[in-house]
């Protein structure tokens, strides 16, 4: 190579490297972001409401962290290896991690946890039921060893699901009234520095985080606006910068990601994978007639609702697993919108006009407007529906009770069917005063085995069997009308880079963000 | 005096256990119990974490021996401890309460100095243009809902105009000190202040301006202008300090629902005052903290009502106090 050709090159060479540092995670800068509501406390350990998980995320940490396809990521826990028999869990832990007091991460941190999370936590409790014991064989390793292969297990250790709790301070105390539960201390990438209640809570950046280089952002501001017009508002003249999803109604969005600077991702929710359905009364009245209820598919236009109502985000449900869950099939019977076809199910059935009590979501304007969709398109076949208000506590309410014929909801999948969608089907969660259990009464001894055998089937393959089976004998069955999977768009100035990177979003996200000057 | 005071502080008491009461279980009797609202928000609930959280909360109790205990805490000034928020409910409404009494303050201050100078000025003038204008926009204040009136005052002083902040109570992070903060502030009060105050006036424009069209018939404003007085003199003297006892029996009465009446303001403005904390509570079934927001509004109302007695006296000489 001449010497021409050599300088060449190392000119494009520096070129190249100069630009790629210019595009590079850029250190400092202060984020606005929005809470909505205003959380109740930021001990995860303790309540695990969104917007607890939102903030909180970014200051405790979990062993792992999740990929948008919900493969597991290091966190707290640097490697981890699992037994051929699927039985025998073990973590390596990462070195150098502190709290944010200073005192170091242990392996007996990860013990203490286990047992704090079991009596305050319902779904790790859930999570733990095939948890025989956990052992910490020296300060970085940790040993879980499990009853029975349990097939969702590496799925359970994101911080809102299974939070590492500080021991230090919490040993010995009520964990409750601990004092420290005002003042919380994680090991993650932001500590937490004060809370103006009704106003905001600001974190600052932990600089003996144990990922060297992260986090980028030196502080967050989460800002507590109550009203969502005035959050639309707060964006739009530059008071905050990161809008998470479901903080505005869903009409204000195109309005906004047209704005300079701006933009919109309805990723970060592949984890949690929010799946509406209608809960149908199978215990009494027409929904209690698989005629109906598979006539109620057919009628519903849930493609209009997905481009209208919720502005071409999410997908169309198929059946009663996201599409982003294991084991997911679309493999299933189809429910096209077909008018025509669900006025003859309905004929079929002896539906006669009885009035049918409809309970829309009580969370806003956007949850609102689709009701009203929904009860057009049943009108439009012959439905007699009687659309019932209530305020969210009186939500829950009749839905525990089994006060309704139809009802909106939305719930969480995390991951795997056995953690977020058996409990909806199965008898054995048929439960009066809960709602989030087989609300709608259906009960099939099939499907009961089916998603017992699951959740400890092994390896995997054998899982995939069974799982395709009870979707189909579902998707069959219609026990509740599944309508949208749905994306809550995250709203943000394109300056902010990175924050969505993960299964869960903004609430682990800040860790990476950085923000372009 | 003083016996009457005491005497009208006694029977304030009976009347606040009474609300106290009512109030107990007027909220029982909505749908839903906090811990049905708390496993919603957490996206979980099995049947032990709920009778976990009744326990917790005392809810798992007869509703007699509920109401035995509140009560007994508050005659020991205790407002018990609020459920979702896991704080003393007196320590969270101390909190808010100097938000809450700024913002109602001003707006209380702004609409009874501007009520009570467009009422005179339209009774001075009625008949004329002025009072036509000044009636129209009055009735236009009081009929347009508080909501309404604050979204567009966001819409064309901060989204259009971009003169004034739309939300909160100062600017988060700038760390203003001295005269700057107090500027801040000034500047985060103006809208809601103003969006609270254009109500309350236009209601004491219209009653000064009834008032004083009503005083100015009597005789002794006749006797007055036949000894020669100047009309300036008769209506500032005479004719308004006659008309302002509706006035002021009328600002009594919404000053006590001040600390609590700014729900909608302080929620559209995310203004953190009392008002917004009782929309929460009561979102949330948070019994202990609605309850206790109650009654502090009703202590509120009921002193209020007391210092309006005390200002008729001194406004209205005629008026002894009676024991």
């Amino acid at each position: 190579m001449s010497k021409r050709k050599i300088l060449i090159t190392l000119a494009m060479v520096c070129a190249l490297s100069t630009a790629a540092a210019a595009e590079g995670p850029k250190a400092g800068g202060v984020v606005n972001a929005v809470i909505q509501p205003e959380p109740p406390s930021l001990m995860v350990g303790l309540v695990q409401n969104g917007p607890t998980q939102m903030v909180a995320g970014n200051i405790y940490e979990g062993l792992l962290r999740y990929s948008p396809k919900l493969d597991p990521l290091p966190g707290l826990a640097e490697s981890w290896t699992v037994s051929e028999d699927g039985k025998i869990y073990t973590f390596k832990l990462v070195k150098g991690a502190t709290w944010h007091d200073g005192k170091p991460f242990t392996s007996t941190d990860v013990l203490f946890s286990i047992e704090f999370l079991k009596q305050t936590h319902a779904r790790a409790r859930g999570n733990l039921v095939q948890l025989d014991k956990v052992e910490a064989p020296d300060e970085s390793t940790v040993v879980f060893t499990l009853k029975q292969p349990f097939g969702p297990f590496i799925g359970i250790f994101e911080v809102g699901s299974l939070p590492m709790i500080p021991k230090h301070l919490y040993e010995g105390t009520d964990f409750k009234t601990n004092p420290a539960n005002n003042t919380p201390v994680g090991t993650g990438p932001f500590m937490f520095k004060e809370w103006q209640k009704g106003s905001f809570i600001r974190l600052v950046k932990n600089p003996n985080y144990h990922v060297k280089g992260k986090p980028n952002i030196d502080e967050i501001y989460w800002h507590v606006i109550p009203d969502a017009a005035a959050r639309s508002v707060a964006y739009e003249t530059g008071k905050v910068d990161v809008l998470p999803g479901g903080s505005v109604e869903n009409f204000d969005v195109p309005r906004l990601s047209k704005l300079k600077n701006t933009c919109v991702t309805g990723a970060g929710w592949e984890f949690f994978s929010p799946h509406s359905w209608l809960w149908l009364n199978n215990r009494a009245g027409p929904t209690a007639n698989k005629k109906f209820r598979q006539a109620l598919m057919f009628a519903i236009d849930r493609n209009m609702a997905k481009d209208v109502v919720w502005n071409g985000l999410g997908k169309v449900a198929t059946g009663p697993s996201g599409s982003a869950i294991k084991y997911y099939t679309s493999a299933v019977p189809k429910y096209d919108y077909d008018p025509a076809k669900a006025k003859a199910l309905l004929k079929e059935a002896g539906y006669k006009g009885e009035k049918v009590r409809m309970l829309p979501l009580p969370y806003g304007e956007t949850w609102q407007r689709w009701a009203e969709m929904v009860r057009q398109n049943l009108q439009d076949v012959g439905i007699n529906v009687e659309m019932i208000a209530t305020d969210v506590p009186g939500w829950n309410q009749k839905v525990s009770e089994w006060d309704y014929d139809i009802a909106f909801t939305y719930l969480y999948q995390y991951g795997d069917p056995a953690l977020g969608v058996g409990r909806n089907y199965v008898s054995s969660q048929i439960a009066k005063g809960s709602p989030f259990n087989n609300v709608e009464g259906y009960s099939n001894p099939e499907i009961d085995k089916l998603f017992a055998d699951g959740a400890v089937a092994f390896p995997d393959a054998a899982r995939e069997e069974i799982y395709t089976k009870a979707q189909k004998i579902l998707v069959e069955d219609v026990p509740v009308a599944w309508m949208l999977e749905l994306q809550f768009p995250t709203i943000t100035r394109c300056s902010v880079k990175n924050l969505v990177t993960t299964g869960i979003g903004v609430n682990d996200g800040f860790r990476d963000a950085w923000i372009e000057k | 005096m003083i016996s009457f005071i005491a005497q009208r502080i006694a029977k304030a008491i009976v009347v606040l256990l009474a609300l106290v009461v009512l109030n107990f279980f007027l909220i029982r009797m909505a749908p839903g119990d906090p811990a049905l609202v708390m496993a919603g928000e957490a996206g979980a609930g099995d049947q032990v974490f709920l009778a976990q959280l009744r326990e917790k909360f005392g809810l798992d109790q007869p509703l007699p021996v509920q109401l035995f205990l509140y009560v007994k805490g508050i005659l020991s000034f205790d407002l018990g401890f609020s459920f979702r928020q896991q704080m003393p409910v007196s320590t969270l409404i101390l909190q808010r309460l100097p938000a809450t009494l700024l913002l109602t303050g001003t707006a209380f201050a702004i609409s009874l100095a501007f009520g009570i100078l467009f009422g005179a000025l339209a009774a001075r003038f009625a008949g004329t243009w002025a009072d036509t204008a000044i009636t129209v926009a009055a009735l236009i204040f009081y009929a347009t809902p508080l909501f309404w009136v604050a979204l567009m005052a966001i819409l064309l002083f901060s989204v259009t105009m971009d003169w004034l902040p739309s939300f909160g109570y100062e600017t988060v992070g700038a760390n203003y000190t001295g005269l700057a903060h107090v500027l801040d502030v000034a500047a985060h009060l103006i809208l809601p202040a103003t969006t609270i105050g254009l109500f309350f006036m236009a209601t004491y424009a219209r009653m000064t301006r009834a008032s004083m069209l009503e005083v100015a018939r009597l005789d002794f404003i006749k006797t007055a202008r036949a000894k020669g007085l100047s009309d300036t003199v008769i209506q500032r003297r005479h004719v308004l300090r006659n008309a302002l006892l509706p006035v002021v029996t009328l600002a009594g009465l919404q000053a006590g629902t001040l600390v609590g009446g700014a729900v909608l303001t302080e929620t559209v403005f995310a203004w953190p005052g009392i008002g917004r904390l009782m929309y929460e509570a009561l979102l949330q079934r948070d019994y202990n903290l609605l309850l206790g927001v109650f009654v502090v509004c009703s202590a509120m109302v009921l002193a209020f009502n007391l210092i309006t007695d005390l200002v008729y006296r001194s406004v209205d000489p005629r008026i002894e106090f009676a024991s």
